[in-house]
């Protein structure tokens, strides 16, 4: 059976690398014979000609492959049944997943429970914000789809934080909903090796080696693929609450997913409870705006993507602000009993970022009055997101308590605030490639990790769709390592850390932000993207000459020279520093407050730069000191941190270890030093104590293959001597 | 009164020589059982690990299904690695210093510094300053050759004269490049080395380090392994229990820093409490008030204030424990003696109208301001035939050389002769590319002698000046801002550098406001600040921040 799988493997590449010999019009492909050779650290600027589309067969032989055998199909059309990666839940997690793993050709079916609600927005109806927005970017930079479609379906744009610095510049959209998950739901219909299918997934088929095989919905249909990705955002189990009522749902209006959680957990999964809310939806044209403060959009616009083909402007939305009112603050603290929290019948909090109207107003007994913003959620909806005031009281009490806020005093309330309860599981249970660890082939992706958010469902997804196709075809799973990335960050956190609360992405979690920017997410990781086939050429080609161009720029700065002149004035007064005769661009351009701007005032500028790439230019220049020592540090860290640990180390034999760490370390069961060194409990100490034991190992290891070698030599010896007499004994016969 | 910073000694530079030569031997001789020295590069670069596997190798994934063979991506961006030229590729690994001579006995005549890793060469050459200087400033030492120079601090003052040892990779202990710095072996002398050695860019060694490093870089036998490991726990556990019985000090300390404000732990939360001001902002831009920069800066301020003040004390700790030494000399029968008694309120020294009455190195005690100061009363120094007092004189002009401070006694009545002009240059002979400076009791006479710090006036019979004198010797030994009460401060090591990291951060930081950069760029430094303070190198401060986040402001949507 192996034999079998690895002979046709074995003939598709070869047919593949032959193919592609033969076509490519590229002079230079010839020298990518096989561009797995090629490592990502080798700088990959020549043009590589692999597509998608070769892909395909190979990976049908493997599925076809792995689970011949164990069935028998003989009607027409069951062969449909199998594919290379199943994906289970079509939110932003799931589509990314299944956007990957179709565009890295394996054949991919999307399970979802309603094909009307993919890549729904069911809260807050914006992408992006501080360290969301680089998540978006980075997915992007990867060609993921979440990006592109924010820019394509935006209300209205801005940019945080612009003169905090580089890293913590974030783009935020406000998204019309409804026009959001047409747009993804048609990428996805669009997308070739990309089926999608209404169905509900109660079980989890495996093979006889811990590994998955497919999956069993509620209707008994099976399908079959060597690699599942789960994505059942708040639906496993759900429950909404309102007031002290609930009703099992995974949405309001949408029916919860039964039976899988209790599947998991006889597999030996552990599951546990997340609780997270929505605030109400009133009508906008109810709203009296004429009041309330309004917050316009940027002039000038800025994108998630960097594939400029999307990057057309629209015509945008305001949002408004308001607040609370002492007789909001009244009736809250009049009922309060009537609320989840203080009535006392819901334990658990809620995540901390997000605190209940409610909680806030018990929390912060001095504030008079809270921030409540109005967020439209499309062009063609009349429904405004309120944003601020998610509570738990019961719905009776919502709509007066909405009508004492300024300019919604006549308000009428379209969806009442509600919060879910559902199942997740304590992403320990994954590796960093998002695959679990008890069952090979299996991943899980999004809300059921434990996050909270579309651009963290996002991540993941991107992540658990490479690996999964990645899977499915016996390549290597790919990690981003923390420090390459939010994305990184974001899954070592969750599979490192213990959770107390839905995973919010912010900038304080990143140790070395300074070098985690949106301007760079592209030079990050799209080589990356392009190395394992997931960038075309077209973006590609987009990418190396928005470098070049980036590169050329700053050895122009490096070498133009001014003495005296108007810029040298207007760079002494904006700066308040003298500008000394022969000074470069570059020279100038790292004074305080010197934007590129004013060297394109002076016609010292390059009008072939985009917008996009001066900004790129001016962070490396200015901040090029920082970003270097931000840079040798982490490598100083990475020696160590990256080391390997072995997957069968038995943390309890090490005494060397303290308790605690014994039995941390057995249930994270890290990958690498550095993840060690963060999981809670474990001090310097016991990574010391493990780095000595690894190091003990080796050598033992070491020994023993020495010892082997010896022995096989000497069996080869003896060997080498009986055929030479058997030799002699055929002559003389 | 001379200033002795140096103790130069012919002998004291020969015994390093020869134990240099030891070392030297035993480094040639390999030990037994090692393994092969390929595998360190082997284990150095196996964190490139591949994204495409070769085919070969991918056959093998296919069929045994390896659920984990990562690879891994290091934090590439390609944009700066275009502009990084190969000689600035960052060196991996940190560069550990430590004292490896036993303190805390009796000083032993010569003290190590050891550094190691692969910037221990230059950090070594920040420091050092070889007696034959080569033509450019990069020190460029030959492998397992002793230099001979001085140690000097980050202002260019000599700390030292001292022997350095270079052993470069992987013929060292650690298998690192390693540099032992040989000097004098009082413990005041290897900390002040150490400190610039931690300036220069080294970090503290944890205990045990350079034996760890040493066995993970393929040094010490496998059946050493254990021991090792049991060593590293046993002296890691006795570090906690160090810090713990450091936290407890911090406690006892809170009284005498509720009124000077400056507290360590204090200062770490200052660090925390800015962060967290500042990240609210960054990370919840538009639900948070505007952040009052002032205010910060002032508190930025207050905080490097209260670094350095904690550095001082780091100097004056020192001096609490080792205290200073004074020698008083001068012609005979100039009231040396009587100084000494009057000073120490005691009779300890024999006090006589003859000349020469001094022949041995007489002790006595003092306190001022909580220092302990030893003070030697000498013989005069005078040329002379008699044989016990050319012993004298011979021991005198030694503890000269040997103490901290000197003090030259010249005869009010008689003023200043060409005697004592022979004896100033007679102990100032003995003092190799010192700068010493030194105190008259009385100056009419000596206006060419610009070496004296100081001068005072003192009378012995009615102790009249004794004061001046002390507050003479505060200023020269750099005290004389310490409040007299005194404050119960230990600083050990681990705290100096833990200082040392502070103050470089909150430079960082202040230069960074200075040049007015974005908020941003401020956090990285207050997070080092913040990290550097810490009792656990390493620890993970977001979670910290967060929470105060969560806990301070009124967040969410």
């Amino acid at each position: 059976m192996a034999t079998t799988t690895l002979f046709t493997l074995h003939l598709c590449r070869f047919g593949q690398s032959f193919s592609k010999k033969l076509f490519s019009t590229s002079p230079s492909s010839d020298t990518l014979l096989n561009p797995h050779h090629v490592t990502f650290h080798h700088k990959l600027r020549r043009p590589n000609s692999s597509s998608a589309p070769a892909f395909f067969r190979r990976f049908s032989t493997v599925a076809a492959a792995s689970t011949s055998g164990e069935v028998n199909y003989d009607g027409i059309g069951t062969a449909d049944e199998k594919y290379d990666v199943i994906v289970v839940g079509g939110g932003h997690a799931g589509c990314e997943a299944a956007l990957a793993s179709a565009r890295l050709g394996a054949r991919t079916l999307l399970l979802t429970l309603n094909i009307d609600r993919i890549a729904w927005q069911p809260c807050n109806p914006a992408v992006g914000g501080p360290a969301k927005s680089q998540l978006v970017h980075e997915v992007d930079a990867l060609s993921g789809e979440i990006g592109k479609i924010a820019d394509r379906c935006y209300l209205q744009k801005r940019v945080l934080n612009v003169s905090r610095g580089p890293a913590v510049r974030a783009l935020r959209a406000q998204t019309d909903k409804r026009e959001y998950a047409m747009q993804m739901k048609s990428v996805v219909e669009s997308t070739p090796n990309l089926s999608i299918r209404e169905a509900m997934v109660t079980d989890i088929l495996l093979g006889k080696n811990d590994n998955v095989e497919g999956v069993c919905t509620f209707f008994g249909m099976k399908f079959y693929a060597p690699s599942v990705v789960l994505t059942t955002g708040t639906f496993m189990s759900g429950k909404i609450w309102v007031g002290r009522t609930s009703m099992p749902a995974g949405r309001a209006g949408e029916s919860a997913s039964h039976g899988l959680t209790e599947n998991l957990q006889r597999l030996g999964f552990e599951t546990d409870r997340l609780k997270t809310g929505t605030p109400a939806r009133v009508d906008i044209r109810t709203v009296d705006f004429s009041g309330l403060e309004p917050q316009h959009g940027d002039k000038e616009v800025s994108w998630f993507s960097f594939d400029p083909d999307v990057h057309i402007e629209r015509e945008q939305m305001c949002c408004y602000l308001t607040r609370t009112t002492g007789r909001t603050h009244q009736i809250i603290r009049d009922n309060l009993h009537e609320t989840p929290t203080y009535g006392g019948w819901v334990e658990a909090k809620g995540p901390r970022y997000c605190p209940s109207i409610e909680d806030k107003i018990v929390r912060f007994q001095d504030k008079e009055s809270h921030q409540i913003f109005l967020e439209p959620e499309g062009r063609s909806v009349p429904e405004l997101y309120v944003q601020g005031f998610s509570t738990g009281l019961p719905e009776r009490l919502q709509l007066p308590l909405l009508r004492t806020l300024p300019g919604l005093e006549n308000c009428s309330m379209l969806r009442p605030a509600y919060a879910v309860e559902y199942d997740y599981l304590p992403a320990h249970q994954c590796a960093r490639s998002l695959m679990t660890k008890k069952i090979q082939g299996l991943f899980f992706s999004g809300q059921i990790n434990g996050t909270t958010g579309y651009e963290e469902a996002a991540a993941q997804g991107i992540i658990s769709g490479i690996n999964a196709a990645r899977y499915a075809d016996g390549k290597q799973l790919i990690v981003l390592e923390r420090e390459s990335s939010y994305i990184g960050t974001l899954i070592d956190d969750l599979v490192t850390k213990d959770l107390r609360e839905p995973y919010r992405m912010l900038t304080s979690r990143s140790e070395h932000r300074l070098l985690l920017r949106s301007d760079n997410a592209d030079s990050r990781l799209t080589p990356l993207a392009h190395e394992i086939g997931l960038i075309d050429d077209r973006r590609w080609k987009l990418y190396q000459e928005k470098q070049a161009r980036i590169s050329e720029e700053k050895k122009r700065l490096r070498s133009v020279r001014i003495s005296g002149g108007d810029l040298a004035a207007e760079v002494s007064r904006v700066s308040g520093q003298p500008v000394r005769d022969s000074s470069t661009l570059e020279s100038l351009l790292k004074k305080p407050h010197i934007q590129y701007g004013i060297l394109d005032e002076h016609g010292f500028g390059n009008i072939e730069l985009s917008r996009i790439e001066k900004e790129c230019v001016e962070i490396d220049i200015k901040y090029e000191g920082f970003i270097l020592r931000q840079q040798s540090q982490l490598q100083q860290m990475v020696t160590q941190q990256h080391r390997q640990l072995p997957e069968d180390l038995d943390y309890h034999m090490i005494t060397t270890l303290s308790i605690e760490a014994r039995e941390k370390l057995s249930k994270v069961r890290p990958q690498t030093i550095g993840q060690a060194s963060r999981v809670g409990g474990v001090s310097p100490a016991d990574i010391t104590a493990l780095l000595i034991v690894l190091e003990a190992n080796r050598r033992k290891a070491q020994e023993q293959s020495r010892y082997k070698i010896m022995n096989a030599m000497r069996a080869k010896a003896l060997e080498e001597e009986v055929p030479e007499v058997s030799c002699t004994e055929t002559v003389s016969s | 009164m001379l200033r002795a910073s140096e103790k130069p000694n012919a002998v004291m530079a020969h015994l390093p020589a020869l134990r240099v030569l030891l070392r030297h031997i035993n480094c040639l001789i390999p030990p037994p059982r090692t393994s092969m020295p390929a595998l360190c590069t082997i284990r150095a670069t196996c964190h490139f690990l591949l994204l495409s596997p070769k085919p070969r190798k991918l056959h093998a994934t296919a069929t045994s299904k390896g659920p984990e063979n990562h690879a891994l991506l290091l934090n590439r961006d390609e944009r700066v690695a275009r502009n990084v030229t190969p000689s600035d590729v960052v060196e991996k690994g940190s560069t550990i210093a430590a004292i490896v001579t036993s303190l805390g006995g009796p000083p032993g005549a010569v003290g190590i510094v050891r550094l190691s890793g692969p910037s221990a060469v230059s950090v070594a050459g920040r420091v050092f300053r070889p007696a034959k200087r080569s033509k450019n400033n990069d020190w460029k030492p030959m492998s397992h050759v002793v230099e001979y120079g001085v140690v000097l601090d980050s202002e260019g003052n000599v700390i030292d004269e001292v022997l350095a040892v270079p052993m470069l990779a992987p013929k060292s202990y650690t298998r690192e490049d390693v540099v032992e710095i040989q000097c004098h072996g009082s413990e005041v002398c290897l900390r002040r080395v150490l400190r610039t050695c931690l300036e220069a860019g080294a970090t503290l060694a944890q205990p045990g380090e350079f034996t760890l490093r040493a066995f993970l870089n393929g040094r010490l036998d496998l059946s050493q392994a254990e021991n090792v490991g049991r060593l590293i726990t046993a002296k890691s556990v006795a570090a906690a229990d160090a810090a713990l019985a450091g936290i407890q000090a911090c406690l006892t300390r809170i009284w005498f820093d509720l009124i000077l404000q400056c507290n360590k732990i204090s200062l770490r939360m200052q660090c925390i409490e800015l962060l967290t001001e500042i990240e609210a902002r960054l990370d919840f831009e538009d639900e948070m008030p505007p952040l009052d920069l002032n205010i910060i800066m002032d508190k930025i301020h207050s905080m490097s204030q209260d670094v350095e003040s904690a550095l001082e004390a780091e100097n004056y700790d020192r001096l609490l424990q080792s205290g200073l030494q004074i020698a008083i000399v001068g012609r005979p029968n100039v009231g040396k003696s009587s100084l000494l008694n009057a000073w120490s309120k005691s009779e300890r020294a024999i006090v006589t109208e003859i000349a020469g009455t001094t022949r041995d190195v007489i002790e006595a005690s003092v306190s001022v301001n909580g220092i302990p100061i030893t003070l030697l009363d000498t013989a005069g120094i005078r040329d002379t035939d008699d044989v016990v007092e050319k012993i004298g004189v011979e021991r005198s002009e030694a503890v000269a050389r040997g103490a901290d401070l000197i003090i030259m006694t010249v005869s009010a009545v008689e003023g200043w002769t060409s005697e004592d002009t022979k004896l100033l240059e007679r102990i100032q002979s003995a003092k190799i590319d010192c700068n010493p400076r030194a105190e008259t009791d009385w100056d009419r006479g000596c206006q060419s002698h610009d070496i004296f710090s100081k001068r005072v006036f003192t009378c012995a019979v009615t102790g009249q000046g004794l004061q001046d004198l002390e507050r003479a010797v505060l200023e020269l030994v750099g005290l004389d801002a310490i409040p007299s009460g005194g404050r119960q401060w230990t600083v050990n090591q681990r705290q100096c550098e833990q200082l040392v990291r502070t103050k470089e951060a909150l430079e960082r930081l202040q230069s960074s406001i200075k040049e007015e950069l974005p908020l941003d760029f401020w956090t990285i430094d207050l997070r080092d600040a913040a990290l550097s303070l810490g009792q656990i190198i390493g620890e993970d401060i977001s979670e910290e921040v967060l929470s105060n986040i969560f806990g301070k402001f009124c967040i969410g949507k």
